[in-house]
């Protein structure tokens, strides 16, 4: 993520240090809890049972096999973005945050990085998942040419999901808002990580597909990235 | 805005419309291919490129209610953006009816232009539910402004991606001027001013209702109304 290299003047502790022990906090909570990850990971596999019976197939391949994946993927992480700032809205996390003398952007990149964590965890589970329930191509082959697409959607994914996560937690219909106003903006996001893992998972002549959607992924990342920094110190200003 | 503004506004508009109209149904001519349903276009492409604006204009009236702290601006934002979205309406509605008359279809996922729109709708549709979610004023005026910010960054990085991966079956130039024959640029322009000016007018009238209505609650709290 965008961690902010210059130390504030007015902030006793570095940028870096307040993100560390955030990020601790939330994987110890997360850790202690299990609130997240094992329900994405659990959801995704059911997804991938939803989706035999709704398609009435046994496997699929090419950009069908890269659409369920994504989607799946993509509903999934909604689960993730949805519960990542309800604790701190209910429990008081955000008081203590803004008490103390610390940049709050800080705030924003532990989240950002917690939900990247979180995406990778389900992701080990949900892609072997699919590889062993839907897909026809063996997993193997597809799977060194995946990680860049799996990894720059979910920069993506993060940057996105943690904006409109703080957005969406402290109004009255979160959980509806939440969905919402990311399935939109994310849609860049999957069109590029959908084309560029669709020719990896062909059955025929699989190949690796076109740079050119990695690095519509890997901008949109960027620029989302620097638009969730600069705004996100006014959701927490009061 | 004082009432004089608008009265002015009005007039220059329903000229404007008049004129664009007349031209037109009087002076463009009949296109080869499409015939007379080509006029649609005089409508379609200016509704849809005033109510990108808008979108983005609502953008940047928030960015200056966030370094300012003043809720003018959020008032300017929210209208802009209010007003986008009716006029978003009437994109989705005459891109309809365009496709269904030269494709045959009533949606055609191969117009990168007008699935793009259809995304950017459905964010900005967001934009009164989140807004009316939160109950505080000054904070629901924070997040609103967050939101158009996001929002409007939004709008021009979507189309470039939605535009990317399109397939072009349909190769036309929309809302360029550059390959119109002089005349049928000419009334687009005219059309594409009048619509501009329909917007300006209907936010004036929106922001002069909305800062009534705030004076009136004012007012009647002073004299102990309730």
């Amino acid at each position: 993520m965008h961690a902010p290299s210059g130390r504030p003047a007015h902030a006793p502790a570095g940028t870096a240090e307040v993100v560390l022990a955030l990020l601790r906090k939330e994987l110890l909570v997360e850790l202690r809890t299990l609130e997240s990850v094992p329900g994405m990971s659990l959801f995704a596999v059911t997804i991938f049972v939803v989706f035999h019976f709704a398609l009435n197939q046994n496997a699929v391949s090419g950009q069908e096999a890269a659409g369920i994946l994504w989607v799946s993927l993509l509903l999934a992480a909604m689960l993730a973005i949805n519960r990542l700032f309800v604790a701190d809205a209910d429990q008081g996390g955000f008081d203590g945050f803004l008490l103390a003398p610390v940049d709050r952007s800080a705030l924003l990149v532990a989240k950002a990085i917690a939900l990247l964590a979180y995406l990778v965890v389900l992701e080990l589970v949900a892609v072997p998942a699919f590889g062993l329930l839907l897909l026809e191509p063996p997993l193997g082959q597809a799977l060194p040419g995946l990680l860049a697409p799996l990894a720059l959607a979910d920069v993506g994914l993060a940057a996105i999901g943690t904006l409109v996560a703080a957005l969406a937690v402290r109004t009255r219909a979160r959980d509806l808002l939440g969905p919402l106003l990311a399935l939109p903006l994310l849609i860049p996001v999957v069109i590029g990580a959908a084309r560029a893992s669709a020719p990896l998972l062909a059955l025929a002549h699989p190949s690796s597909g076109s740079p050119r959607w990695l690095l519509i992924v890997g901008l949109y990342d960027l620029v989302f990235g620097l638009i969730a920094y600069a705004v996100f110190d006014f959701l927490l200003e009061d | 805005m004082r009432l004089p503004g608008l009265r002015t506004l009005s007039v220059t508009t329903a000229f404007a419309f008049s004129v664009s109209l007349t031209l037109v149904f009087f002076y463009a001519p009949i296109e080869a291919e499409e015939g007379f349903v080509q006029k649609i276009f005089y409508l379609h492409v200016p509704l849809a490129i005033v109510s990108l604006s808008g979108f983005v204009l609502g953008g940047l009236l928030a960015i200056a209610h966030l370094r300012t702290g003043e809720s003018k601006w959020d008032l300017r934002s929210y209208v802009a953006i209010h007003m986008s979205l009716i006029f978003g309406l009437g994109v989705l509605a005459t891109g309809s009816i365009w496709a269904r008359a030269s494709w045959g279809h009533w949606w055609v996922w191969d117009e990168p232009t007008l699935v793009s729109f259809l995304i950017v709708f459905l964010l900005y549709a967001t934009y009164q539910p989140l807004r009316f979610a939160i109950e505080d004023p000054e904070r629901q005026a924070r997040y609103a402004s967050v939101f158009a910010i996001v929002a409007g960054a939004f709008v021009p990085l979507n189309f470039i991606a939605v535009r990317l991966s399109a397939s072009y079956v349909h190769p036309r130039v929309l809302g360029s001027t550059s390959n119109l024959p002089g005349s049928m640029a000419f009334t687009f322009l005219v059309s594409l001013a009048a619509m501009a000016l329909l917007y300006a007018t209907l936010c004036s009238y929106e922001l002069a209702a909305k800062r009534t209505r705030i004076l009136l609650k004012a007012r009647s709290r002073i004299l102990g109304f309730q």
